[in-house]
């Protein structure tokens, strides 16, 4: 799962995903946590919403196929789950567009290779508008150029940069980052007063 | 110009800053339980890194665990493959698991406070959101998923973004039957659900500090509703009474001196603030969420939002009516109710439960009603039961259950059906989130809880106090 490589270019289809605050209870329902990996979780994104809703842009064939998911505000908002971007990203989106993203979720979301970009609501707007009208739009994502080109327009997107680094030069994964020096860890250890008990 | 607490354990924890522009910090403490870890083991082991520190982390099982009955295996195969595998990897990995058969089992938030395993001037994390919980004792302390989960258990270090500070004062004093859980409704109602996002909450004032520890834990815990990955209460004579004498916490002059290092991470009277909020206290009554999001919350006395009202942000206005079925401008009050749950981190405590307990004596469920209390941990339970509190709660027709998360995200047996409308001690009103994808949440506290079982509707508990 967790090749490391750097990540810029996503070229696809667009997936257009309307409603501020979407938790992550609702892209991956709680029941779907109760597994030892990760396998399988793409076949249950949204799953509840998709029942419920008819014309849920991910039960709709127009968009099957999509990689570049296009969302509102707070995406991602409540439980931490990784299980919710997992799911995303084993569905078949490689990219996040949105006004905002909850914290936790754009951690989790970065960690595992999935940029999330962030647009001014009126961009975000015309993107879904675009798809929703036009499915089969192409467009292309670049991490590098903080852009999203499509039908002919370029929009600017926002990333932090320590996520649009972490994206470019492939160190999405922390693990080795955080090992690389780890005689300042026990040097930070060693001068924390509670961790031989006082 | 003085320092934050935030700032002072950050700084105290950072390791270096990275390449990335992000500060590596040292976690002090690590939680883990079933649902979050499993994965993150076998990470470990594709990449065959060992726990950097296993003396620093601590494991319980609560999210899949059967209230009833917790015979094993349990009933449900997967339920059961969570636990062994937790089971094989805190021994394969030597980490030290109050696991079924200790009497130390629990909710992680619940627990780690109860041993004394949280005290001020750490960094916790675990793969759960209501982490935040554990800043109560002024600790900074924050959800994480599952790739963060390995990287803490290969490092003890997390890669994080610094965060601002907001301070959220609650001055005057609390009236009778308005407890924490109606402040921290008001607060994020007032604030929104996004707004914390980048920033860390300090809660402060009058009524703050005159708050137990079990109070302040359910404002910390639903911090992260509000956006706010982190909440937190700088800790003071209150914090010190509640550790002393737990199992982990330092004892005899180690204790003194863990006190003065304790003091010292407090917010500097002078502290410089990002932003600041000040909320009066005695205005605050009982509140009840209404729609999806915890956000969606009015005091007892009020009425359902009209998504035309121009405050309210109508689209998500009405699909939350929509969802809920209920009409814009009616009162919440006596809005019917099938299950009432007093249970979960926010809210399963023994203060919780006692005033749940004060609050049904004498009376008897509605018989329509189905009622549960799920202590957070086998302590809770035993100190409940020594009070004889499961008798009142039984008496009054309420099931007495075995610790752990049970109804509030229904990864167990515990859940709603259809359409029900449970009034819930939890924290998330979203949609599906206690089992059944078409179920409803009125997320209140604990006795209000109470009160809604007996009334058999949402119920002013002051009426009944």
């Amino acid at each position: 799962m967790s090749e490391l490589r750097p990540i810029d270019r996503i070229a696809g289809t667009a997936i257009p995903l309307r409603g501020n605050n979407i938790d992550t209870d609702r892209i991956i329902p709680a029941r779907y946590l109760k597994a030892i990996t990760f396998e399988g979780l793409g076949a249950h994104a949204f799953e509840d919403d998709r029942a419920s809703m008819p014309n849920h842009p991910f039960a709709n064939p127009a968009y099957a196929g999509a990689s570049i998911l296009v969302v509102n505000e707070n995406f991602g908002s409540g439980s931490s789950r990784e299980h919710a971007p997992q799911a995303l990203k084993r569905w078949g989106i490689h990219a996040c567009v949105g006004q905002s993203f909850s914290e936790i979720f754009l951690g989790n979301a970065t960690t595992i290779g999935l940029p999330c970009a962030t647009a001014a609501p009126e961009d975000v707007e015309t993107l879904i508008a675009t798809v929703e009208q036009s499915p089969a739009t192409p467009m292309v994502l670049s991490v590098d150029a903080q852009s999203i080109e499509a039908a002919g327009r370029t929009v600017p997107l926002g990333m932090p940069a320590a996520v649009r680094d972490s994206l470019l030069t492939g160190q999405w994964d922390a693990t080795g980052l955080l090992l690389a020096d780890f005689d300042e860890v026990r040097r930070v250890a060693d001068s924390l007063p509670y961790v031989d008990g006082f | 110009m003085g320092q934050t607490l935030l700032q002072k354990v950050w700084d105290r924890h950072t390791v270096r800053r990275l390449p990335t522009g992000q500060a590596q910090l040292f976690i002090g403490l690590h939680l883990i339980h079933e649902v979050t870890t499993p994965q993150a083991f076998d990470m470990l082991r594709q990449r065959g890194i060992g726990v950097a520190f296993p003396e620093r982390t601590y494991a319980t099982v609560d999210h899949i665990v059967p209230t009833l009955d917790q015979t094993r295996p349990f009933a449900d195969e997967l339920a059961e493959q969570m636990m062994a595998a937790l089971e094989r990897n805190c021994r394969e990995f030597g980490i030290r698991f109050s696991d079924l058969n200790t009497d130390r089992q629990g909710i992680v938030h619940v627990i780690g406070p109860e041993l004394g395993l949280t005290q001020p001037g750490l960094t916790i994390a675990c793969g759960d959101s209501h982490t935040s919980t554990h800043g109560a004792f002024g600790a900074v302390a924050f959800g994480i998923g599952t790739s963060q989960v390995r990287d803490v258990l290969a490092s003890q270090c997390l890669a994080i973004d610094p965060l601002k500070v907001r301070r959220i004062s609650v001055s005057g004093a609390l009236g009778p039957g308005v407890y924490a859980k109606d402040v921290i409704l008001e607060i994020i109602a007032r604030l929104g659900v996004r707004g914390g996002v980048g920033f860390a909450y300090e809660y402060g004032g009058a009524a703050v500090e005159r708050m137990t520890m079990d109070e302040r834990m359910t404002m910390c815990n639903m911090s992260i509703e509000g956006g706010a990955r982190i909440g937190y209460v700088n800790p003071d004579e209150t914090t010190f009474a509640y550790l002393e004498g737990r199992p982990f916490a330092p004892a005899g002059e180690a204790f003194e001196r863990a006190k003065d290092w304790w003091r010292s991470m407090a917010s500097d009277p002078d502290a410089a603030y990002d932003d600041v909020v000040e909320l009066d206290g005695a205005a605050i009554e009982p509140r009840v969420t209404w729609g999806i999001n915890p956000g969606q919350s009015v005091g007892v006395s009020e009425r359902i939002p009209d998504p035309a009202s121009a405050a309210a942000d109508g689209d998500a206005v009405s699909e939350a009516l929509d969802f809920m079925g209920f009409t814009a401008g009616s009162p919440i009050s006596g809005t019917r109710v099938d299950v009432a749950f007093v249970g979960s981190c926010t809210n399963s405590r023994l203060s919780d439960l006692r005033e749940a307990a004060r609050v049904v004596q004498g009376h008897r469920v509605a018989p329509h009603v189905r009622a549960l209390v799920v202590p957070g941990s086998k302590n809770v339970r035993r100190a409940a039961e020594a009070e004889g509190l499961h008798e009142i709660f039984r008496e009054a027709g309420f099931e007495w259950r075995g610790a752990g998360c049970s109804m509030c995200l229904a990864m167990n047996p515990d859940r709603l059906d259809g359409r029900e409308v449970c009034a819930s001690s939890s924290n998330r009103n979203f949609k599906g989130r206690q089992g059944s994808p078409t179920g409803r949440t009125l997320l209140m506290s604990p006795a209000m809880v109470a009160a809604a079982a007996v009334g058999g509707e949402v119920t002013d508990v002051r009426t009944l106090l």
